[in-house]
């Protein structure tokens, strides 16, 4: 079951559904009772083409590109089925085409997908769909992952009739503050009213005018402003719907796909980075039925922006006289290791983020172990709250809080107020500041300039890497491949999309060094190296395997959670 | 199209000399018949309710069974089975009882008579076929456009109630029902049941799709809905009065009962007619009730049930396989004007009798402007829900009106066909068959004015080519 509740599962039977024999294509296959004709094709490799149907949404059957011949079991006077030769029922065929999305399975369903009428159907649809088209792929943003475009190419036919003026409707019409709509482009599928009002309970769409002025429109004096929008532009089969947010920013045949997790909350709702060139262009969600089943919020789309800011650490550094001056990795790394093993290990606490991987924070485990010997090193991580929607957003803003209990990083912040403690009383005099902020949690800065160590490591300069010795520039979610737990107990894979900017590094890499530099194990270069490692020594994740997460995803026991 | 001004007084709405057989059109017209309860009240009103509450409701589904009775709206469909479909034994959810009043084909104009003048007739139909539903709360979907037709039925409810024969424990047989008018806001695809039920909703008029939303399974908000139309409702009250046996006696075997034909366009004198099923032709009702083609013209076509019906052109023959007096099949030849008014032989004819509306139109009509008058209403019309129609009502129209224009090319005949084609049969609701039927009978049984059009262009066409 997905984090967020789809009010239809269309292409999900319960399991307890009796099977029954259809004939798809001539051949008897076994499925599901009641599942809709597009998945029952959907499962024997067959794709039926359609705009309007959604696994999730209502069915609306406006389409008509699903348009199939049916059949029927013939039956004797007897209201029997006749039976051939080999017991199966004899068909007889509809001369009437029927549309798949709202046609269900049932004992003795013949279908044809690609008969002289299906064929026909698929053709004037589309040849209907075409025609008030305005046909501008050349700077169209969907180009390239447009089912008009596919299935024009697939089942179109390849010339135009239509010899007329086309419909004139509205272009560029902002409905939203991150969602552009062009009307001339819409084919009136109603997907995006759909997903408004049955998923994102914004029910703030509908069509105006009739018949082939028919466009779509947002209610007067609205805006769609949900925090769902943008996955309308996910599930718009056309242009129609664009987000601001990556309109005209890049082709997408050019983007690298690199299937990853969102780390905006602590659902880890599962995204592909579109990428290229060492520059992120859009995320979007990735189905995954445990976790976001198709979608993601606007906020969590959004938010890898950070990643490309003028404001990122990209050089490895030591305060001087003057400021900060730039290092070789290997020398800071053996200079900052030799700080830490000066000091006495209870002058020494760690503050770290829980939106470091699984990993990372195995790393920062093993680091800590070395260094506090007998004694205790404080540890904690910076909780941050938000306010979960009751759809996909949860209320901890830290994606990987489950995996830092897990690791024995952090207890959820609650013995932040502590360090601040400790730091007055003298108690603590180095930090070891990982991705967090020191005084945005709680600790002024003037406590920082009493500190005789105070390490650094992250991404975007804050003010405690203002007063860090020492700076060294981490990578971003979308820079590294690692493992995180959700709020359900899923463990799922980032993977790395770019190189990390500048001379920064993957944190994997430079908590490796510090541990080799301290005479440490090698515990592996890179995320997948390291995973292997932590799962052997830690009971929760006792038996998984990097590639055994695969692309959705593990759940965690109970009790291991 | 030039539109010739009608006389009222010629408008045959008097009896007379037309040999009709009226039964729902019985009062209507005389002189002094006034649509207030009263004057109902005194022709025998609401005697046939009083029969009624005293039957089993399963008595009077089984009287207009074997009244076979069909649909008067369009489709035709046996009304008796329409109502058999709601298991009242298995039905948990209230049933609801829609008047489809929405009467907007083109060439229709029955439902308005029985509206305006005989509001009280609908009414008792109406009351006891909810009753023989087991329906407790009824809907009146009229025409938005009938706004006096919408207060003479306000007026109409009104006195019902006045007079307990709407309310609760309606003249004291514990049965309560009461009926509301709804005005549509003026879109013909509102007809449409599943689409008035939708426009009663609150909701744009989309017709769902079926399945899964059949009326009788998921009507009105979800629940088992009847939707008749308003001559069908009302012919209720007649078979309860007749009984179904010998109300079927009435017309011809499965074209029982008593039609209203609406007779529009080039006849001398248009005008409503109620005749037995099958008792009358279409010639003779053009040539000898309607007083023949206008300024003595010769007949070129006719659209025998409403502007969606297959035109039929003067001058064809129809093989038409019927079931003669001793019950054998025999297959007979007729001319247009042979063709007797009834469901099925019209329906053997290739086109329909749909909703009665006949249009006619003589030698003078140019065919490519007569399809483009309708395709216009058409394209304006369609809803837009689905692809087929929203795009091809609109495309055919633009053709059509570029050929009326002048601008033809000669593909076009062939690309209406085609177009018509790829609507017909795949769309949600029936309106795709009402756009794409026209053009396609109309192209194909007058061809060569298509094409002499089209080719006329051409040359004026190439005229106007650069020479390269």
């Amino acid at each position: 079951m997905a984090l967020i509740r789809n009010p239809f599962d269309h292409d999900l039977p319960s399991a307890d559904s009796p099977r029954v024999h259809v004939q798809l294509d001539g051949t008897w296959v076994e499925v599901p009772l009641g599942l809709n004709v597009i998945e029952v094709a959907r499962r024997f490799g067959k794709l039926i083409p359609h705009y309007c149907y959604h696994p999730k949404l209502s069915i609306a059957g406006n389409c008509r590109m699903c348009l199939f011949e049916m059949g029927t079991p013939k039956r004797g006077p007897d209201r029997k089925p006749i039976l051939d030769a080999e017991g199966r029922p004899e068909l007889q065929w509809m001369p009437r085409p029927q549309i798949a999305c709202a046609t269900t399975a049932f004992e003795g369903l013949g279908i044809r997908t690609g008969s002289p009428l299906a064929e026909s159907c698929q053709k004037g649809v589309m040849e209907f769909l075409l025609a008030n088209h305005p046909l501008d792929c050349p700077i169209c943003d969907q180009a390239g992952e447009c089912k008009l475009q596919e299935h024009a190419f697939d089942y179109g036919k390849g010339r135009s009739r239509f010899g007329e003026e086309k419909v004139k409707k509205p272009k560029r019409v902002d409905i939203g503050p991150r969602i552009l709509l062009d009307d001339e482009r819409c084919i009136l599928c109603t997907r995006c009213i759909r997903f408004a009002r049955e998923i994102a309970d914004d029910d703030c769409l509908g069509i105006t005018q009739r018949g082939g002025r028919n466009r779509l429109s947002i209610y007067p004096d609205k805006r769609f402003a949900s925090n769902y929008s943008l996955n309308t532009a996910d599930i718009c089969p056309v242009g129609a719907l664009t987000t601001k947010d990556f309109r005209f920013r890049m082709r997408v045949w050019f983007l690298k796909e690199t299937k990853s997790i969102c780390v905006d909350c602590a659902t880890g709702c599962n995204v592909t980075i579109g990428s290229r060139e060492g520059f992120v262009h859009r995320l979007t969600p990735r189905v995954n039925e445990a976790v976001n089943s198709h979608w993601m919020c606007d906020q969590g789309r959004l938010g890898f922006h950070p990643i490309h800011s003028k404001h990122r650490v990209l050089e490895p550094a030591r305060r001087g006289e003057a400021g900060l001056f730039p290092g070789e990795w290997p020398l800071v790394l053996g200079q900052v290791a030799e700080s830490l093993r000066k000091l006495e290990p209870p002058s020494l606490a760690l503050l770290v983020s829980a939106r470091l991987t699984n990993e990372e924070l195995f790393l920062v485990q093993r680091l800590r172990d070395l260094l506090q010997g007998e004694s205790e090193i404080f540890t904690e991580v910076v909780p941050r709250k938000g306010e979960a929607d009751g759809l996909l957003r949860s209320d901890d803003l830290n994606p990987n809080s489950r995996g830092s209990r897990i690791l024995g990083i952090g207890a959820g912040g609650e013995k932040l107020p502590e360090l601040r403690k400790r730091i007055e009383e003298g108690k603590v005099r180095a930090l070891f500041c990982l991705h967090e902020d020191a005084v945005s949690a709680g600790v002024p800065e003037e406590l920082l300039e009493r500190l005789s160590l105070l390490v650094w490591q992250g991404i975007l300069a804050d003010k405690t890497s203002e007063k860090a010795h020492w700076v060294l520039p981490g990578a971003s979610f979308a820079e590294k491949s690692g493992s995180m737990v959700n709020r359900a107990g899923q463990v799922q894979r980032l993977h790395q999309a770019i190189p990390a900017p500048g001379r920064a590094k993957e944190d994997v890499w430079i908590l490796r060094g510090l541990i080799l530099a301290l005479g440490g194990e090698d515990l592996g270069q890179s995320g997948p190296e390291v995973f292997s490692k932590m799962a052997a020594t830690t009971p929760a994740f006792q038996g998984l395997t990097w590639p055994g997460l695969g692309d959705q995803g593990v759940s965690l026991p109970a009790e291991a959670r | 199209m030039v539109y010739r001004k009608v006389e009222m007084a010629e408008i045959g709405s008097a009896k007379g000399p037309t040999g009709e057989h009226r039964i729902i059109l019985r009062y209507a017209d005389e002189p002094d018949y006034t649509p207030d309860i009263d004057c109902y009240l005194r022709h025998g009103g609401y005697e046939q309710l009083r029969k009624a509450l005293s039957m089993d409701p399963a008595a009077i589904v089984a009287e207009v069974k074997a009244s076979g009775l069909r649909g008067r709206g369009g489709a035709g469909f046996p009304t008796g089975t329409k109502w058999g479909f709601i298991d009242h034994a298995k039905n948990r959810k209230p049933v609801y009882l829609l008047c489809n009043a929405d009467e907007s084909e083109p060439g229709t104009f029955k439902d308005r008579q029985i509206i305006y003048k005989d509001p009280h007739q609908l009414l008792e139909g109406m009351i006891i076929s909810s009753y023989a539903n087991h329906a407790h709360l009824a809907y009146i979907y009229i025409r938005g456009e009938m706004v006096r037709g919408a207060q003479i039925l306000e007026r109409a409810l009104a006195e019902a109630r006045a007079k307990n024969l709407l309310g609760a424990n309606i003249l004291g047989s514990g049965y309560d029902l009461d009926i509301f008018v709804f005005r549509g806001a003026g879109a013909y695809i509102c007809g449409e049941e599943t689409g008035l039920i939708e426009s009663l909703e609150g909701k744009r008029a989309y017709p769902r799709i079926k399945p899964p939303y059949f009326p009788a399974v998921l009507g009105l908000y979800l629940c088992p809905t009847i939707v008749n139309n308003v001559e069908t409702l009302c012919n209720v009250k007649h078979i309860v009065e007749m009984g179904g046996e010998a109300y079927a006696k009435i017309g011809t075997r499965n074209n029982t009962g008593t039609r209203i034909w609406c007779v529009s366009g080039d006849v001398r004198r248009p005008g409503y007619f109620e005749y037995d099923g099958g008792a009358i032709t279409l010639g003779k009702l053009l040539y000898e009730v309607c007083g023949g083609i206008r300024d003595g013209n010769r007949l070129k076509a006719v659209i025998p049930g409403g502007s969606s019906a297959k035109v039929l052109r003067a001058g064809e023959t129809y093989r038409i396989r019927r079931a003669n007096s001793e019950g054998t099949m025999e297959e007979i030849e007729m001319t247009l004007e042979d063709l007797p008014l009834d469901f099925d032989t019209i329906a053997a004819s290739g086109s329909m009798s749909g909703s009665g509306g006949i249009i006619v139109m003589d030698e003078t009509r140019d065919m490519v402007e007569c399809l483009n008058n309708l395709s216009a209403f058409y394209a304006h019309e369609s809803c837009g829900q689905c692809t087929p129609c929203r795009e091809g009502a609109l495309w055919m129209h633009k053709i059509l009106d570029r050929m009326a224009e002048g601008e033809g090319r000669p593909e076009d005949p062939q690309l209406l066909l085609d177009l018509s084609g790829q609507i017909a049969g795949r769309t949600i609701c029936a309106f795709g068959e009402a756009c794409s039927w026209p053009v396609e009978s109309f192209v194909a049984k007058f061809r060569e004015e298509f094409e002499a059009k089209a080719a006329q262009e051409r040359k004026e066409h190439e005229r106007l080519q650069p020479a390269c």
